[in-house]
């Protein structure tokens, strides 16, 4: 200890202790780092979600004048990236770094200062996309942001560049979460958990890595020619040089369609855990769900120009779309029936994670046979464009997405706080949920139908569509108020004195529920040795001559701390001081090069200091 | 039953394999989809521009096959490095580091006076199609190389400040992984750009 502390300088010397706020900044435990993830994200979830709320006030009713054209833009714009990028993309994230270590028997993940270093970069990306409310304008272009519409000829505004910047970053945090718990998932594994015997959330955060590690380059590359096309007046995407505006709409979609999976298949994991615990039954067709998500996975590459049905590609490449298009959904509907099979003859609990995940199933099969109905060119080209789209896609990310990671909060909150959500204000909390997306979303499907254009802030009297965007409106405001009531609970619950989950509230299934809640530092005393799926169920129920589960009577979760002393992973300083060096480069480029300059060297300074710092904590000498 | 056995003996890794080597072959394959991106780019443009100079008016493919050919025997150093440290050759280690970083850093010299060249013969940033996907593609290649050369030249000063432990050889092989990558993407970049005949429409 003496050798180091006489070469490095206090300041810069490791972090000790786990006390503090000061010790969250300077965290590598995967499930600290979780809890950032969840908090951040779901504080950008509410800001998304006023932008919701604002856009519904604007149409509620018809000529109304609650925000300017050019405001309404960027709020739609930024209501779409903030929900897609910075809320439930992290929300998955928050998952993956509590769970997937607990699921899989291992300590941490496989690069604990990795993992800081993405959340970091996601939280400055993050207030960076959003930079533009507070300095010269968000991005008002919508998500996909069309070149050359964004080129700096038609859009000079700020916005833009906050956009290429903060999805930049964005997508440096996403790509490092994602090879980290691809190495994870690969390398981590307790001892005889094979492949299919990993539970199926924990496949289906390494089949989404696998998606980010290789669809955020895309949106990279696209990202990267549109800064230069506006900073340094390349022709990427100028027509007037005989560049392509069909080039962005490609990269964006090969990049997008795969983005579209990732949004969904962490919620199908969730829910691929939570149903077999409340049936008390094991998963039907374990192979099949894994296969169905792995299949969707590599579809979800094949799939990216049924976005760009109208765009006149030709009837081969429509067609050839067309059918890839719809052979992804047999993959999906594969899941649906053997999640229904899951529930067939169990003994069904409804508790509240169980019903976010039932209403998950019901709201994703409506958004998906809407999907399926524009798999074909010729309806796609009367529902482009309209609000029909827009409710297709609320069923899927909202009825889908959001209700599967509500389902995955209300089941991991009391393994993270040691505290239980409340059951009656969690069942509110879904019925106002419910009932308020329905009443929000379906409407749009009939006024999408109808010829309701999407992204106009506002429409006349007399195209007869003031009543449902009235009703959508309400809806909205149900939706808004069901999250006042998830607040409340949430806040009643963390500050409950008394830990009354226990280590197995649900007595479930998988590893995670096998030490005391919240867990230990180290999680695992002695990491376990897996004998088949459903490796909890298995020590603590041996089946009975008739089938039935019969307790074994020294079987479940221990909740006494052991005193054991484990080397973990140490603090570290340097992921957020690379990840300042990266937000210094990225909004430098913005304001000036002597900004980059220095974030190029700190971000170098972070990275170095990193390389030469052992990972694990120096053992005091004696 | 010697399955079991060695699953009880708690490996490090479930597949044996180090978590930096896989890391790295994770990032390797995000970075393809990236030159991958950047490549298709290239060929959709190609023969697309406007206004000269077109690539016939500006290449050099005998000057650019040098210096292609300088950045593949740096691999060859490298090979040797990785197997230098790989039998605790200090020397060694350090002789081909400082091989390989030279011919890298050839490399870019050479790519250096090339867009210099190019520049004079009239072929800017923004001047056409060609300039634009010339130089963005060459010049993200050029920056891998620049950071590979970083990275050999700090092992290089690690060794002579005694870093580089022969048991610590995995770094080295890292950063050959990485060096090789940025090769071999080389090879498709030089064969796509210089070697592929485009017709010049305008």
């Amino acid at each position: 200890m003496a050798a180091i502390t006489g070469t490095v300088p206090r300041w810069l010397q490791r972090p000790s202790g786990y006390g503090g706020l000061w010790s969250w900044v300077v965290t590598v435990d995967h499930k600290r780092i979780g809890v950032l993830y969840g908090i951040t994200s779901v504080a950008f979830f509410f800001v998304g979600g006023i932008e919701a709320l604002i856009i519904r006030l604007q149409l509620a009713g018809p000529g109304n004048s609650v925000v300017s054209p050019e405001v309404y833009s960027q709020l739609f714009s930024m209501h779409a990236l903030t929900m897609i990028f910075l809320a439930i993309m992290p929300l998955s994230s928050a998952f993956f770094n509590i769970v997937i270590p607990l699921q899989i028997g291992a300590r941490d993940v496989a690069f604990p200062r990795l993992n800081a270093l993405s959340y970091w970069v996601y939280l400055f990306g993050g207030l960076l996309l959003n930079a533009g409310w507070f300095f010269g304008g968000s991005p008002g272009s919508g998500w996909f942001a069309y070149a050359p519409l964004t080129s700096s000829t038609f859009d000079p505004s700020a916005g833009m560049d906050y956009y290429v910047m903060g999805l930049l970053m964005l997508g440096i945090a996403s790509m490092a979460a994602a090879f980290n718990f691809v190495v994870t998932i690969i390398n981590m594994r307790a001892p005889g958990m094979s492949l299919m015997r990993m539970p199926v959330f924990t496949w289906m955060t390494f089949v989404t890595s696998l998606l980010l590690a290789t669809a955020m380059p895309v949106i990279t590359v696209a990202l990267i020619q549109l800064g230069f096309d506006r900073m340094l007046g390349t022709h990427f995407f100028d027509a007037t040089a005989g560049g392509l505006p069909i080039l962005w709409q490609h990269l964006f979609w090969v990049f997008g369609h795969p983005e579209v999976y990732i949004l969904i298949l962490p919620a199908m994991g969730i829910v691929s855990e939570v149903l077999p615990t409340f049936s008390r039954k094991p998963l039907f067709g374990y192979p099949f769900i894994v296969f169905s998500g792995i299949f969707i996975g590599f579809m979800g590459w094949a799939v990216w120009s049924h976005h760009m049905f109208t765009v006149g590609l030709g009837p081969v490449a429509n067609a050839a779309f067309t059918v890839s298009t719809l052979l992804i959904a047999v993959p999906t509907g594969v899941k649906v029936f053997n999640w229904i099979g899951t529930l067939w003859n169990g003994s069904i609990e409804y508790k509240t994670p169980m019903l976010f995940s039932l209403g998950f199933i019901a709201l994703f099969i409506i958004g998906g046979l809407s999907g399926v109905t524009h798999a074909s060119p010729p309806a796609d080209a009367q529902q482009q464009d309209t609000y029909y789209i827009v409710g297709h896609i609320h069923y899927v990310l909202f009825g889908g997405s959001i209700f599967g990671l509500f389902s995955g909060i209300y089941y991991w909150f009391p393994k993270v706080t040691g505290r239980l959500l409340g059951e009656g204000l969690g069942k509110l909390h879904f019925w106002t949920m419910f009932i308020g997306m329905n009443v929000a979303f379906a409407p749009m499907h009939w006024v999408g139908l109808d010829g309701m254009p999407r992204r106009i802030y506002t429409y006349e009297s007399s195209m007869g569509w003031d009543f449902w965007n009235l009703v959508s409106t309400v809806g909205a405001a149900v939706v808004a108020l069901s999250m006042l009531v998830f607040l409340w609970n949430f806040f009643v619950s963390v500050r409950k004195t008394e830990l009354d989950a226990g280590p197995d509230p649900w007595d479930a299934r998988t590893l995670e529920w096998s030490m005391s809640s919240p867990p230990p530092h180290y999680n695992f005393a002695q990491i376990p040795t897996v004998h088949g799926r459903d490796a909890f169920w298995d020590q603590k129920y041996a089946e009975g001559p008739d089938g039935i589960p019969t307790p074994i009577p020294s079987g479940g979760a221990s909740n006494v701390e052991e005193h054991v002393n484990i080397q973990m992973p140490g603090l570290s300083y340097f992921p957020i001081i690379t990840a300042l060096g990266l937000a210094l480069t990225f909004s430098g480029l913005l304001v000036h090069l002597a900004v980059v300059a220095v974030g190029v060297l700190v971000a170098f300074f972070g990275a170095y200091g990193w390389a030469f710092e052992p990972a694990e904590e120096a053992e005091e000498g004696h | 039953m010697s399955q079991l056995s060695h699953a009880a003996e708690h490996p490090p890794t479930t597949t044996g394999l180090d978590h930096r080597k896989m890391v790295m072959w994770a990032f390797l394959g995000s970075d393809c989809l990236f030159f991958g991106s950047l490549i298709a780019t290239y060929l959709l443009y190609k023969g697309k521009s406007l206004v000269g100079p077109y690539p016939a008016d500006v290449f050099n493919i005998p000057y650019t096959s040098v210096s292609a050919f300088v950045l593949l025997m740096s691999s060859l150093t490298m090979v040797l490095a990785l197997a230098a440290i790989q039998r605790g050759d200090q020397r060694g280690l350090r002789i081909w580091l400082a091989a390989t970083a030279l011919l890298g850093a050839i490399f870019i010299g050479g790519q250096y006076f090339e867009f210099i060249t190019f520049y004079h013969n009239g072929l800017g940033l923004t001047t056409n199609l060609f300039g634009t996907t010339f130089y963005v593609l060459t010049g993200f290649h050029g920056a891998h190389v620049t950071f590979g050369i970083i990275i050999l030249l700090s092992f290089l000063v690690m060794s002579f400040r005694g870093r580089v432990a022969p048991e610590q050889h995995l770094n080295i092989e890292l950063a050959g992984l990485y060096w090789h990558f940025v090769d071999v993407v080389w090879i498709v970049i030089f064969t796509v750009i210089y070697l592929v005949e485009a017709p010049n429409i305008v």
